[in-house]
């Protein structure tokens, strides 16, 4: 091994979790998003004809880009407020699990039926 | 020997992008895990973070490009809405699925589930991708981040099953056909 790769190697460094943190719990947000906006526009008309931003995908066009768009806002965001800063990533963890979850037991049609 | 423009692009989304992620996923884990589970065990190498960061960001590229493909090239063709008074519906695939109850929860449980929870994956393997560039090797110094972003692989991969299964059995039982032929090879006549 290099010099320089053994250096590297050992080189940990400590440093604040609050981007990672913002990008683990922005992708939750994104996951439920995306599962909550395809429960309205199936559940309201109104929704559904607002959702068709390319006719020939259908409102699956506008569900999928309203919740990217707003992961993306989400996670910029998130970002800027935590990125010098160490969170509780646990609780963080835990919050955007959770979403992440919902997100996919909401886009499974027997759940989403109940509703 | 020849194939179908539609055909082949249904190819292109789902045994290029989707199934090359699929295979793709254990690589992804077993790295993230093995490499990153504990700071007691062996320092990680410039050489092995580069090359995690590069297979996580092509794994997003993967992830995006088929959920794009499915949505905005073969969907369209899958739910195009059949004339009135069509018999065959055999170009219809949405509609052919429809029409007989042996069929039709292929579309409204297997379509329906796959078309949604497919766009889990790129959001899950993107932020993947986005920690382990900033973090590398200091991820392991971060073990509930580490634990955050394993999970998330491992949930994109569940959902990366779900519509991969489905994808292939709707296209088994009402597959997108139509276009120009394309004629790969020549076959002899016996």
């Amino acid at each position: 091994m290099s010099a320089s790769r053994a250096s590297a190697a050992t080189n940990i460094r400590d440093f604040p979790n609050g981007s990672g943190a913002a990008a683990v719990l922005a992708a939750g947000i994104g996951a439920f998003l995306s599962a909550l906006f395809a429960l309205l526009a199936d559940k309201l008309a109104a929704v559904k004809s607002l959702m068709v931003f390319y006719k020939p995908t259908g409102p699956l066009s506008g569900v999928t880009t309203c919740a990217i768009l707003l992961w993306l806002i989400a996670w910029l965001v998130l970002d800027r407020r935590w990125r010098p800063r160490t969170v509780a990533m646990g609780r963080v963890r835990a919050a955007a699990i959770i979403l992440l979850v919902l997100g996919v037991l909401l886009t499974f049609p027997p759940i989403a039926d109940v509703f | 020997m020849e194939i179908t423009t539609r055909s082949l692009w249904t190819l292109i989304h789902g045994m290029g992008f989707g199934a090359l992620y699929l295979m793709a996923c254990s690589g992804a884990l077993v790295e993230l895990y093995r490499r990153y589970a504990s700071p007691l065990k062996p320092a990680v190498e410039i050489a092995d973070e580069r090359f995690l960061r590069a297979y996580l960001i092509a794994m997003a590229v993967l992830a995006w490009f088929t959920v794009l493909t499915g949505a905005y090239i073969v969907y369209p063709w899958y739910r195009a809405a059949a004339p009135p008074g069509a018999t065959n519906l055999a170009a219809f695939p949405q509609r052919l699925l429809l029409a007989s109850p042996s069929t039709s929860a292929w579309h409204s449980i297997g379509m329906e589930w796959k078309e949604h929870v497919a766009w889990i994956v790129p959001i899950s393997i993107t932020m993947a991708a986005a920690v382990v560039a900033r973090y590398g090797r200091n991820l392991r110094v971060q073990p509930e981040l580490r634990s955050a972003v394993l999970a998330f692989v491992w949930i994109s991969l569940l959902c990366a099953g779900v519509a991969g299964f489905f994808g292939a059995m709707i296209d088994k039982n009402a597959p997108v056909e139509g276009g120009a032929t394309i004629h790969i090879a020549q076959g002899e006549h016996r």
